[in-house]
């Protein structure tokens, strides 16, 4: 018998091509390609250079999203009005590639399209046991399903569009242990904050995050993949969770599932992806989830975090933290609390799900956001927008004063013209806090759905829990 | 296809910040572009101009110093954060044949090998070294993984050997993967599990 191997191993060999050896890496199978049009232009055009054809159309899916419009446009020239020449250009020429290639394309025109790991596992294409790629690195949110994906950059595209493998080195293995409940108005978001906060933002590099304890089994998947998610923001090639009856129910009668069956025999194959009990991991951290507060970042990376009434810290000379401080106009010693708002937005592939925009909306519901406070609300897929219309959201949003919008990456990297202005604050569900990475000056505060909708109406970064009592 | 990557002889600018992430490296909105030439004029240009699009005389790179150094020496885990393979595009276009850290994130690091820019990983002294003396010729010889410093001293640093090979024989390896079709065919019919 096979020793006793960890969630990431049983998925690892079991797309193995070619096994890795000291002189050569391995061939891994990918099961699921998710192309976008930023990171493709160029490995179509490669393609193109060799006469290569893309071998596995069918495990390849496309859409549109980091430079879309959020705004409600018909026409590719109606778009260059609202995201420029050279955004509506890289969609147009996605549409182009993706005929040329006979790749299917959830496209501009499509009610299936969104934020790329939005609509995976909302199409049912992410699955348990799959191995997924994509240009983008928050390709890791896949793995909440039990997969193995991870960010690859547009020459690997291009491996993956000519030959359905890649090379790879296997990873280490980290197990995160993370068990309690999470108390009232801390979520998913802010766990993973805190865990970033804890093991820093190099401190996954090199391994696959296998998330486990008793708070990931009590999650449901929108949750489990906004930890996901953010895995890359610790530096970890992949994050996992070992698939399980939430895994099964979110999945079950979705488009690109199995059927029938099919769908059984699926099921009882994922049920045996899951660490054995006793399998070694490279490295092992654990943290309490019923310790946790409300989150919130001070500084220009992810890992610069804190509790929302915590001081920000002094860095203790460190010239990165110092000028991090610098750039945010932000002092140490005191909590951030006090600190005005001009921006909340509301979305990204790590927070713009139905259950998220609920948690935000739970907050506003009824209440108006702060006088010069904009606020934006940008759905992760048409899908989500339709459903959240449909149980009144979009209403709850307009009425506080909140705009809001069509799907799309849209201000969590400002590729689409959705920006905040220099030297303007921003309470951003998002994933990225990094210098300029909302709009050239623009300061970044990460925080979970709740805290950026309280932040809203107060008009300062604010702890939600004092808003979550008073609406119920 | 790739040009061979052997040896680089060069001097270095020095980035002390850490964790200097891809989006300071090229920010997003110069994403929009569908070819990987003509890159390097957007390496940290937020960094380099200011809002009016005048150079900062302050930061390293405008420096008449930086002129011609082909070998980028910055704090620990350099790279981190997106995949855009757009950050060593536009390291190479701009000139840089190498960079240096005590970490390089993943991904980055990764994208750069497949590009022929060359990572190198040392030590926590090492850098120290470097950081205290900007400016100072390296030789790198990428067939034995060794860095000479100007004052004879020559440290290894670790690199992956099939990405060595690829990197000094200019080797593609998306040829590599493509002789392994046969393989590849077996494998999609031989799967006991098919999604």
């Amino acid at each position: 018998m096979a020793s006793a191997q960890t969630l990431f191993e049983k998925v690892w060999n079991e797309h193995v091509v070619v096994a890795e050896t000291a002189d050569t890496p391995a061939i891994l199978y990918i099961d699921l390609h998710l192309i976008h049009e930023v990171t493709t232009p160029q490995a179509f055009n490669v393609l193109r250079e060799k006469g290569l054809h893309v071998r596995r159309p069918d495990l390849t899916l496309a859409t549109m999203d980091h430079s879309t419009p959020t705004t409600p446009v018909t026409s590719f020239k109606d778009m260059a009005v609202v995201v420029g020449e050279n955004a509506a250009r890289q969609v147009r020429r996605m549409q182009e590639n993706c005929d040329a290639f006979g790749l299917e394309l959830l496209g501009f025109d499509s009610d299936q399209r969104g934020i790329v790991h939005v609509i995976g596992p909302e199409q049912g294409a992410t699955q348990p046991g799959k191995t997924i790629v994509c240009g983008d690195s928050h390709t890791s949110t896949h793995g909440a399903f039990g997969a193995l994906a991870f960010g690859i950059g547009t020459t690997e595209v291009g491996h993956v569009l000519a030959t359905q493998c890649l090379l790879q080195r296997k990873a280490r293995t980290l197990a995160l242990n993370i068990d309690g409940d999470l108390p009232t108005g801390v979520s998913s978001k802010d766990l993973i904050l805190a865990i970033i906060g804890q093991i820093g933002v190099d401190g996954g590099t090199g391994h696959v995050i296998e998330y486990r304890g008793s708070a990931i089994s009590a999650m449901d998947m929108d949750s489990r993949m906004t930890v996901c998610n953010m895995s890359i923001e610790a530096g970890a090639r992949a994050g996992m969770i070992a698939p399980d009856d939430h895994t099964f129910e979110y999945l079950a009668g979705r488009p690109r599932v199995p059927q029938g069956t099919d769908w059984e025999r699926a099921v009882a194959h994922w049920r045996t992806l899951k660490s054995d009990a006793d399998a070694v991991f490279d490295k092992s951290v654990s943290i309490a989830a019923d310790k946790l507060q409300p989150m919130v970042t001070f500084g220009t990376n992810p890992g610069m975090v804190i509790g929302v009434n915590d001081p920000v810290p002094d860095g203790g000379g460190d010239p990165s933290f110092r000028k991090a401080l610098d750039y945010m106009q932000i002092s140490a010693g005191k909590p951030l609390t006090n600190t005005e708002v001009d921006v909340v937005f509301v979305g990204s592939c790590t927070n713009s799900r139905l259950s998220d925009l609920q948690q935000a909306a739970a907050v506003v519901k009824g209440k108006k956001i702060a006088a010069g406070v904009r606020m934006l609300v940008v759905p992760g897929s048409q899908q989500i927008k339709k459903d959240a219309e449909a149980i009144g959201l979009d209403r709850v949003f307009t009425a506080a004063g909140a705009e809001w919008r069509e799907s799309g990456c849209s201000m969590c990297l400002g590729m689409n013209g959705d920006t905040v202005n220099s030297g303007q604050l921003s309470v951003s569900t998002s994933n990225r806090n990094f210098e300029g990475r909302q709009g050239i000056g623009a300061r970044t505060i990460l925080a979970s759905p709740m805290t950026a909708a309280a932040s809203a109406l107060a008009g300062r970064v604010a702890d939600p829990r004092p808003f979550i009592s008073q609406g119920e | 296809m790739m040009k061979p990557v052997t040896r680089i002889q060069s001097r270095t600018v020095v980035l002390p910040t850490t964790d200097i992430d891809t989006d300071q490296l090229i920010p997003a909105r110069f994403l929009t572009t569908t070819s990987r030439e003509g890159l390097g004029q957007f390496l940290f240009h937020d960094l380099r101009f200011d809002a009016n699009g005048n150079a900062d005389p302050d930061f390293a790179l405008n420096q008449p110093a930086a002129d011609g150094c082909g070998i980028l020496v910055a704090g620990n885990n350099l790279g981190c954060g997106s995949s855009r393979e757009h950050a060593p595009w536009a390291l190479l276009d701009y000139g840089f044949k190498a960079v240096i850290s005590t970490e390089i994130a993943d991904i980055f690091r990764n994208n750069s090998l497949k590009n022929g820019l060359l990572p190198v990983v040392v030590d926590a002294d090492t850098l120290q070294y470097l950081m205290q003396n900007p400016g100072i010729s390296l030789d790198i010889d990428v067939t034995q993984a060794t860095l000479a410093l100007p004052d004879g001293k020559t440290i290894e640093f670790p690199i992956d050997g099939f990405a060595r090979h690829c990197l000094t024989e200019g080797l593609d390896q998306l040829g590599y993967l493509l002789q392994h079709e046969t393989r590849i065919s077996s494998f999609e019919e031989a799967r006991q599990w098919k999604p």
